[in-house]
């Protein structure tokens, strides 16, 4: 009798501390992978990566100037186009969301969501670079803020529900039109979350290369305007760490951990502001 | 919203249009991929996508099950709490950075564990080959690294949800809390568990840079895990920009429109699992 | 505040020729910072069925809770003092808390029955100390369900899911499966509460048979159920054991004017 149990106990010593061994695996990956990241990129940071242009194929040292302005420029076009859809559909879901059409919406934001992010660069060369015909950032931008949407939206929408029914109620007893206090009183109030939520679906596009790959695509100078291709972080660190020049590795290294600082940066910035309330309420 | 995943359909319909007229149904079992005499076949990519995607399965459900069994069952909420919060930071982590790491650190791993593996088990097909450090093992590790925070998230989400009630009947039947974990606490969370494989499987399907990176981009169906090979994202990324020939441009935008039916499927398959659990926790089906 | 000296019971309150089968002594429990339970002593009688009142946050239900040890799994939560099953320390290092569970079973106020079909319930206790044999699983299945009075209405669907059945149905298949292992205790912490009366009615006749093979502790807010149904009962408040005696004699003609109060309604 006392056997079994004895055995019984073996049994959940051992796989409880397989549990924990999976646990310690996975929390080691991140430990890894942020620790060499940080090792290798901070050792090939130098402030001409900041601030100079990316040198002739073949040539050493140059930096990627022209990638960091050029994300700059990507992320405020997907901006434009991803945050007012997002933001917009997301009050829309809501406010007046209930029945088949909502739903609709619903499903097609999270069928968005999942769609691989090399098709919708595929469909966007197919929309936008065929018909001006080159790559141009504006295209980039488009794809990035097709992407935004669905994030934007569900984030939005969610912290929109978040504001208690009674603070709607309050405002529409005072004779408040619907729109009005939708716009005055619910937004302000979820206005802390609904910030934090756009600000990740940024941060999530930002690090994305494969929608850019067909439709800004790359550029070893300045790119003037919006309607010529340009170069990207994310495009430059794959275009560097394939390529058979160990420069162009430490380069791809420095840019790595510039990019992975904004994201995370960004993404435990806004858990952070989420923490201390989401919501305003009274 | 509606009309963007509409329009998305369509344009990769339409740009397909020629593709599909060429080569009809045969398109995906066909294994030629020759850009040269415009003969085209997507099974070796739907291959190298569906057999990336198992190694990542196979390596990524253990694990994150067995990591979000112990967040939730046996951590303390004030430690499990940031432990989780860590884990889904991964989530966030561009592809592309995974794919530096890849090239630098885990194809190198992989050449010489391949170089030291090879002599000994070298005879069985699963592992023959010469050591290229890239192909289906890398691509497959680094998939599953990429997809397990997801399990792990949404897993230690519906294990915690599981009513107390039901560990205190098994436990004061004179079961282990293993035993409790294993044959009640895990059977009543199976539908979220499940919902949550599939959306790793979903973002593994679709991934394009981390696997470009790693695959070794050689489009032939070859059985051992050390070979390497390509998948339809990765094809997509390498030669798209290349594509001169109509018809090999349209055959691209086929496989893409392949791609995109799987990943919709797989995901509606993983909204409607998740959404089960959450709907209707107490009456579940043994 | 009552004087701990007037309020020591003797534990021993049934005849002198009935063994004990669990015995208390100074039982104390703290969850975190709380008192819970204040220096408890009491003999449980073999082959009875002892009933343990008092209103809600009187501690009966911590007090039910650790003779079988489910308190092990609350955090913060500290037991002392002892407890014995038949002379055997209930607490104490080398005892198996998963062996203990086995003499001494316990169905819960609202029923929990696995999200498996009726069989696989009941077989669940079998199976998980050792037993693989589906012949005498299945004998032990028959056995528990008839029992608990249940066998006649599941007998032909014991492959269907036990949430399929209606609440007073599931409350018996907790019993039946609480059954199973063969206990020599069975805790049941206000197991008739969620049912109707009809239901209710089911389960306390259940009780009634239950009790030449088992020693029955029952936990209950309901006093009339506690008259019909126990041998002897407790009351407790505010953590204290405050009388301890034969059913009759404590509804009829309590020893503590704070029985009293509670029997007679003056306060919840």
């Amino acid at each position: 009798m006392n056997a079994t149990y004895r055995h019984r106990r073996r049994v959940e010593r051992l796989m409880f501390g397989a549990t924990a061994g999976a646990t310690v695996a996975t929390l080691g990956v991140l430990v890894f992978l942020l620790g060499y990241i940080a090792w290798q990129g901070a050792t090939s940071l130098s402030w001409s990566f900041f601030t100079a242009l990316p040198a002739p194929v073949g040539e050493a040292g140059g930096g990627m100037a022209n990638a960091i302005v050029g994300s700059a420029k990507l992320l405020l076009t997907a901006a434009l186009v991803g945050i007012p859809v997002g933001f917009l559909g997301g009050v829309y879901l809501a406010e007046y969301g209930r029945g088949s059409l909502a739903s609709c919406v619903r499903y097609a934001a999270d069928v968005l969501n999942g769609i691989p992010s090399i098709v919708i660069g595929i469909t966007v060369y197919a929309l936008v670079v065929i018909p001006i015909g080159h790559f141009s950032t504006l295209a980039g931008g488009v794809a990035l803020g097709v992407m935004m949407v669905p994030v934007a939206l569900r984030s939005t929408e969610e912290f929109l529900r978040l504001v208690p029914d009674s603070l709607r109620e309050a405002a529409l007893a005072l004779g408040a039109p619907r729109w009005v206090t939708i716009v005055r009183v619910v937004i302000p109030a979820a206005s802390r979350g609904i910030t934090t939520g756009l600000l990740l679906s940024l941060a999530r596009v930002a690090g994305e290369t494969a929608p850019l790959l067909f439709t800004a695509l790359n550029n070893r100078f300045w790119s003037p305007g919006w309607l010529q291709p340009t170069a990207s972080l994310p495009v430059m660190i794959f275009t560097y760490a394939i390529a058979p020049y160990e420069d162009w590795h430490r380069q791809a290294w420095a840019a790595g951990l510039v990019l992975l600082a904004l994201v995370l940066g960004t993404n435990v910035l806004a858990r952070f502001l989420l923490r201390s309330g989401a919501v305003r309420s009274a | 919203m509606i009309a963007i995943a509409g329009t998305i359909a369509i344009v990769l319909l339409r740009r397909s249009a020629l593709a599909r007229a060429a080569f009809g149904w045969s398109f995906l079992w066909t294994s030629t991929w020759d850009p040269v005499a415009l003969r085209f076949g997507a099974l070796p990519f739907i291959y190298g996508t569906l057999a990336t995607t198992a190694i990542a399965i196979a390596i990524a459900l253990p694990l994150g099950l067995g990591a979000a069994v112990c967040l939730a069952e046996l951590m303390p909420r004030r430690l499990a709490d940031p432990l989780t919060f860590l884990i889904e930071l991964l989530v966030a982590v561009p592809s592309v950075i995974y794919g530096l790491v890849g090239v630098f650190v885990l194809v190198p791993a992989i050449r010489s564990l391949e170089q030291a593996v090879g002599p000994v088990l070298g005879s069985i097909p699963l592992f023959a080959g010469p050591a290229y450090g890239v192909g289906l093992l890398a691509a497959g590790i680094l998939l599953a690294v990429m997809v397990v925070p997801f399990i792990v998230s949404v897993s230690r989400e519906v294990l915690l949800a599981v009513p107390q009630t039901q560990r205190d009947a098994a436990l004061a039947l004179g079961a282990t809390r293993w035993e409790t974990v294993r044959d009640v606490v895990v059977p009543y969370a199976r539908s979220g568990i499940l919902g949550s494989v599939f959306l790793a499987l979903a973002r593994a399907l679709g991934e394009t840079m981390a696997v470009t990176m790693v695959i070794g981009n050689r489009p032939e169906i070859a059985a051992s895990l050390f070979a390497p090979a390509y998948t339809m994202a990765a094809v997509l990324a390498n030669e798209f920009t290349e594509a001169t020939d109509e018809v090999y441009l349209a055959a691209l935008v086929e496989i893409a429109l392949v791609l995109f039916a799987i990943t919709l499927a797989i995901n509606a398959l993983a909204r409607l699992l998740i959404a089960s659990v959450r709907a209707a926790p107490g009456a579940q089906r043994p | 505040m009552l004087d701990p000296a007037l309020t020591r019971v003797r534990p021993s309150a049934a005849a002198a020729d009935v063994p004990v089968k669990i015995a208390v002594r100074e039982l104390v429990v703290h969850y975190g910072a709380t008192c819970a339970l204040e220096a408890v002593s009491l003999d449980v009688p073999a082959h009875r069925v002892t009933a343990l009142i008092g209103p809600s946050g009187c501690g009966k239900s911590t007090f039910l809770r650790c003779l079988n040890r489910m308190n092990d799994h609350i955090p913060g939560a500290r037991v002392g003092g002892q407890v014995t099953i038949d002379g055997d320390p209930i607490y104490g290092p080398e005892v198996d808390p998963v062996a203990l569970r086995r003499r001494i079973g316990m169905v819960f106020q609202k029923s929990n029955p696995f999200p498996k079909s009726v069989f696989d319930n009941v077989a669940f206790g079998p199976r998980v100390h050792g037993e693989r044999d589906p012949v005498r699983l299945s004998e032990i299945t028959e056995r528990t369900l008839r029992q608990a009075a249940l066998w006649d209405e599941v007998k032909d669907r014991l492959d269907r899911s036990a949430l399929e059945l209606s609440g007073g149905q599931q409350q018996r298949l907790c019993i039946a499966r609480a059954l199973a292992v063969e206990p020599e205790v069975v805790l049941m912490d206000e197991p008739a509460s969620a049912l109707d009366p009809i239901a209710t009615a089911k389960i306390e006749e259940l009780i009634h048979e239950l009790k030449s093979a088992y020693t029955i502790v029952i936990v209950t807010h309901n006093m009339q159920q506690a008259a019909r149904v126990s041998d002897l009962t407790a009351y407790f408040y505010l953590g204290r054991l405050i009388e301890f005696g034969p059913t009759e004699r404590v509804f009829t003609n309590p020893t503590r004017p704070e029985t009293e109060d509670y029997i007679t309604g003056r306060f919840g």
